[in-house]
């Protein structure tokens, strides 16, 4: 396990000396492709900035005159300071308390697996990840319902709570390449199991909690059919579940959906082109475990 | 491997020297979360199982029917048209999808240049909100796709495809391709990195062609990358819901309704809480059937590779 995760970083450097001649055409080829993802992007920017009017032909000209209008006319129609705030809240909220919890319980489940209870209950875990979210959209929709949870802070807890499966799964292939000598020095110290988890443990997960980090991020920020089910209040929307009743009550103005679309898009899409490298690495370490 | 061949000695090491009371520290770290797992996971699926052999309309009294929930479920042509439909499509993404990272991660793997910067690019989709592509897609298929058909003088292609009940799932397709490649992309990228590159300057200096490396080195090397996006993918395009939503809300008609679809507007909408509990449960054996024979079907494939 161990030797897998390191390779990425000890193989970067090996392959960039061999790396002398570049590739033109295959360089071309990629940037052929890559207009697939970069036209559509580029198609939502310029369609936003223009007028009803200017709507029409292949769509991908430039608009002939700016349209800021149409930000501000989304930026009320969807209360967007509202939905961005509450999107906020819940992303941040689940990705802290998925890194602080879920990476404590795949640390004692590691360290205790030859013990009957924590194996079955690695087990019980990873099991889940098979249930596929429709089958309990129903019942726990009206379980949040009946605990007062229909609300954003019920939204946090069940990306949290729902994350665990997979989490576990990534943490606990990171812990078991930890030696555990590094434990019983602190053990030996004096510090208690939690002290050691907290002052030892935890700093070396640091690439995990990134890419856990990363993952439960992209989930709660971009995800629709749980806040759809779970929300009942319409001020505590977020921003996709704005996305989705604009949609449904302004469905001709193109122009101002667009606005709406990208002012949804940008924050991460800003984080992203500046923290490029980091997240890739971090997706990528998640998928070596 | 090392480590995990000292593992044992290591664990019973530490666990003889330390308190019993240390153990309870373990309990205590895993007992709140197990706690809440159980409320807000297992038992959502076990009511849920429980109600799928009831008449419970989702509101007011119920009564115990049997399985008359699952025998009427195959006979429901609104049903079974899901299941065709979701399969039909989770099916063909999966293999566009696997096909389609599979060239890119090679291609941003060979000597180009600008290498970060494609790879940041070919990620972008990854980071968009499914709903939120699916809405803009919609409009560049309904409106600036038939220009361009009518332009080319081709038929099909004149008229919204989303429109077409014949051809709205290639649409749907398209755009779920379109974005779950970014993710396949970089689990295959990761695998990539872990072939080591002596293989194939060996295999240069044998004569190899491109094809022959590919097949003999490349796929074998990087094939428990193949199964996990396979198994991944087509578990999670199982459960596509958002990008039908936002395309063609299951229309023209219901021609494009997933099972996730039906049980949200039978569900919710529909009063057939119950009813649409034992379609849940009947979704839930065929996936779970489904990933665990493509797992064995795969990992059998991928020892015969190695």
């Amino acid at each position: 396990m161990s030797l897998l995760i390191e390779k990425p970083e000890a193989g970067t450097p090996a392959t960039r000396r061999r790396r002398s001649s570049v590739n033109i055409p295959l360089t071309l080829l990629a940037a052929v492709l890559s207009l697939t993802v970069l036209i559509p992007l580029y198609f939502t920017i310029v369609t936003a900035l223009k007028s009803s009017d200017q709507l029409g032909g292949n769509g991908l000209a430039l608009p002939t005159s700016i349209h800021l209008e149409n930000f501000s006319n989304a930026w009320k129609l969807t209360n967007f300071p509202n939905a961005l705030l509450i999107s906020g809240i819940v992303t941040v909220a689940a990705v802290i308390l998925t890194i602080l919890t879920n990476s404590l319980v795949a640390y004692a489940i590691a360290r205790n697996m030859h013990r009957p209870f924590f194996k079955a209950l690695y087990y019980f875990f990873i099991a889940a990840l098979f249930v596929p979210f429709p089958i309990i959209m129903l019942p726990v929709t009206k379980e949040m319902a009946v605990l007062g949870l229909d609300n954003p802070v019920g939204l946090f807890l069940l990306y949290t709570v729902y994350g665990l499966s997979f989490n576990v799964l990534v943490y606990t292939a990171f812990i078991k390449s930890i030696p555990a000598e590094l434990e019983e020095a602190s053990v030996m110290d004096g510090a208690s199991t939690w002290t050691t988890f907290w002052k030892v443990i935890f700093p070396i997960l640091t690439p995990i909690n990134a890419t856990v980090g990363i993952l439960t991020c992209l989930w709660a920020w971009n995800d629709f059919l749980l806040p759809l089910v779970i929300l009942s209040d319409p001020t505590t929307r977020t921003l996709p579940l704005v996305q989705y009743v604009f949609q449904g009550q302004f469905n001709t103005d193109y122009t101002t959906a667009f606005a709406s679309y990208l002012m949804a898009m940008a924050p991460l899409l800003l984080i992203y082109i500046f923290a490029q490298r980091w997240v890739i690495s971090g997706v990528m370490r998640g998928s070596i475990k | 491997m090392t480590t995990t061949a000292n593992k044992p000695r290591t664990t019973a090491g530490l666990q003889r020297r330390r308190p019993s009371r240390a153990n309870k520290t373990f309990y205590w770290m895993v007992v709140p979360a197990l706690v809440l797992f159980v409320i807000l996971h297992t038992v959502p699926t076990v009511t849920g199982m429980f109600y799928s052999f009831t008449d419970y309309a989702g509101y007011g009294e119920w009564d115990f029917v049997g399985l008359s929930n699952y025998v009427n479920l195959f006979k429901d042509d609104r049903i079974m048209a899901s299941y065709g439909f979701t399969f039909l499509f989770a099916i063909t993404t999966t293999i566009v999808v696997n096909v389609g990272a599979l060239f890119i991660a090679i291609l941003l793997n060979s000597k180009i240049k600008y290498q970060t910067a494609f790879r940041g690019i070919f990620f972008i989709p990854n980071i968009l909100s499914v709903l939120i592509v699916g809405y803009v897609f919609n409009y560049l298929l309904s409106n600036n796709l038939p220009l361009i058909g009518q332009a080319l003088g081709i038929d099909w292609l004149s008229t919204s495809i989303l429109a077409n009940p014949d051809l709205a799932w290639l649409g749907i397709v398209g755009v779920t391709a379109w974005q779950s490649i970014a993710f396949s992309v970089i689990i295959y990228l990761a695998g990539l990195q872990t072939v080591p590159e002596e293989l194939y300057e060996a295999a240069g200096l044998d004569g190899a062609s491109p094809w022959r490396q590919f097949r003999s080195i490349t796929f074998p090397m990087i094939a428990g990358y193949f199964t996990i996006n396979m198994v991944l993918a087509l578990k999670g395009l199982l459960q596509a819901f958002d990008q039908i939503v936002a395309l063609t809300n299951g229309g023209p008609g219901t021609s494009t309704e997933s099972v996730a679809m039906v049980i949200y507007r039978g569900g919710f909408q529909g009063g057939e809480y119950g009813y649409q509990m034992a379609n849940s449960v009947v979704y839930l054996v065929v996936i779970v059937v489904l990933s665990l024979l493509q797992m064995r079907f795969l990992s059998r494939k991928e020892s015969e590779l190695q």
